[in-house]
């Protein structure tokens, strides 16, 4: 944006300067989360069965375990707004600190054990996927 | 910090003069749903994929936790399977329908009221159909 003009400067900004941008993102978070989650149920419930060699065959498929990465990132940045703006509602004195910290910690750790499994499930797996 | 709420004063009139409507119900339950899928729905989702990650034994303990010994799910797998897959797709009616009020759309009261109703007819109908899908599966 540089040092442009009046209008520039603030456009997008807002009294709480970043809250329309993270209001922003969090829509665009929904939009994918919407077309992932709706590929995860439709996918599940055509599976043909739930044991760990199905399972695991299934997620080894690289248009599998790609999606499944993207849904994770996608709802992993739309909960932790979203658990962001209840804690702000409700928590008024530091506990509303704390719990977004933990919030933090809780999203990362999330975001990376889920990653995680999966890569290590779509490299160890050998076998005709399901 | 400085908007702790000061007892001594009166809340506004309004918070305690309400009729309960299907708008307020959506509004409400979309907040519940997300927080609940966000924390329980996602720990089970992370459990589900580390024990995948750790093998075929992980994954049976897993499965055992929510299906009885014939395979077929038992009162826990239910309520939390129902549970979930009915809080995603009420989730997600509303939140389409939030597309359209935050681009300032849909506040006439009968259309609002009326979008509001068609999420739970969704979420019912949506939750009904996935789980014919499995149990037609799983009981032949
Ligand atoms: C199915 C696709 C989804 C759509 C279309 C969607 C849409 C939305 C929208 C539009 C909001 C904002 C509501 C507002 O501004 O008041 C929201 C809030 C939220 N969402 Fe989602 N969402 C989806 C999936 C999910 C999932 C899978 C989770 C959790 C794992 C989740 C957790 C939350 C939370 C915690 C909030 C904050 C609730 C609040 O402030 O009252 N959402 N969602
Ligand atoms: C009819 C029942 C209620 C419903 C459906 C409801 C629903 C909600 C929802 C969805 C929000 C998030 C609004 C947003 O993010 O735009 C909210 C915020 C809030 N609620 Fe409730 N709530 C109810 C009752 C109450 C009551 C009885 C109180 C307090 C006595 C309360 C206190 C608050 C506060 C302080 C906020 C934050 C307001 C703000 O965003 O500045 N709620 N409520």
């Amino acid at each position: 944006m540089g040092n442009g003009t009046r209008l520039g400067r603030v456009r997008g900004l807002g009294s709480a300067h970043e809250g329309a941008g993270e209001w922003w993102k969090h829509k665009v978070s929904s939009g994918s989360n919407l077309l992932l989650t709706l590929w995860l149920m439709v996918s599940v419930a055509l599976l043909p069965a739930y044991d760990f060699a199905t399972i695991a065959g299934w997620i080894a498929q690289p248009l599998v375990a790609v999606p499944l990465i993207l849904l994770v990132l996608s709802v992993t940045h739309h909960f932790r707004h979203g658990l962001q703006v209840v804690i702000e509602d409700y928590q008024h004195d530091e506990s509303r600190f704390v719990l977004i910290v933990l919030l933090e910690y809780f999203t990362i750790t999330v975001r990376v054990l889920a990653i995680f499994s999966i890569l290590k499930i779509a490299f160890t797996t050998t076998g005709v996927a399901a | 910090m400085a908007n702790v709420r000061n007892t001594a004063r009166p809340l506004s009139p309004h918070l305690g003069i309400y009729k309960w409507g299907p708008h307020m119900a959506v509004s409400i339950i979309h907040r519940a749903t997300g927080s609940g899928m966000a924390t329980v729905g996602t720990g089970l989702f992370v459990w589900w994929l580390v024990a995948l990650a750790y093998g075929p034994d992980a994954y049976a303990t897993f499965l055992d936790t929510f299906t009885l010994s014939n395979g077929k799910l038992n009162i826990l797998g239910y309520l939390v399977g129902v549970g979930l897959s009915f809080s995603l797709f009420q989730h997600m009616g509303s939140g389409v329908r939030h597309f359209f009020l935050d681009a300032g759309a849909n506040f006439e009261l009968r259309a609002n009221k009326r979008s509001a109703l068609a999420t739970f007819a969704f979420s019912i109908l949506a939750t009904a159909t996935f789980w014919v899908v499995l149990l037609e599966k799983a009981h032949g």
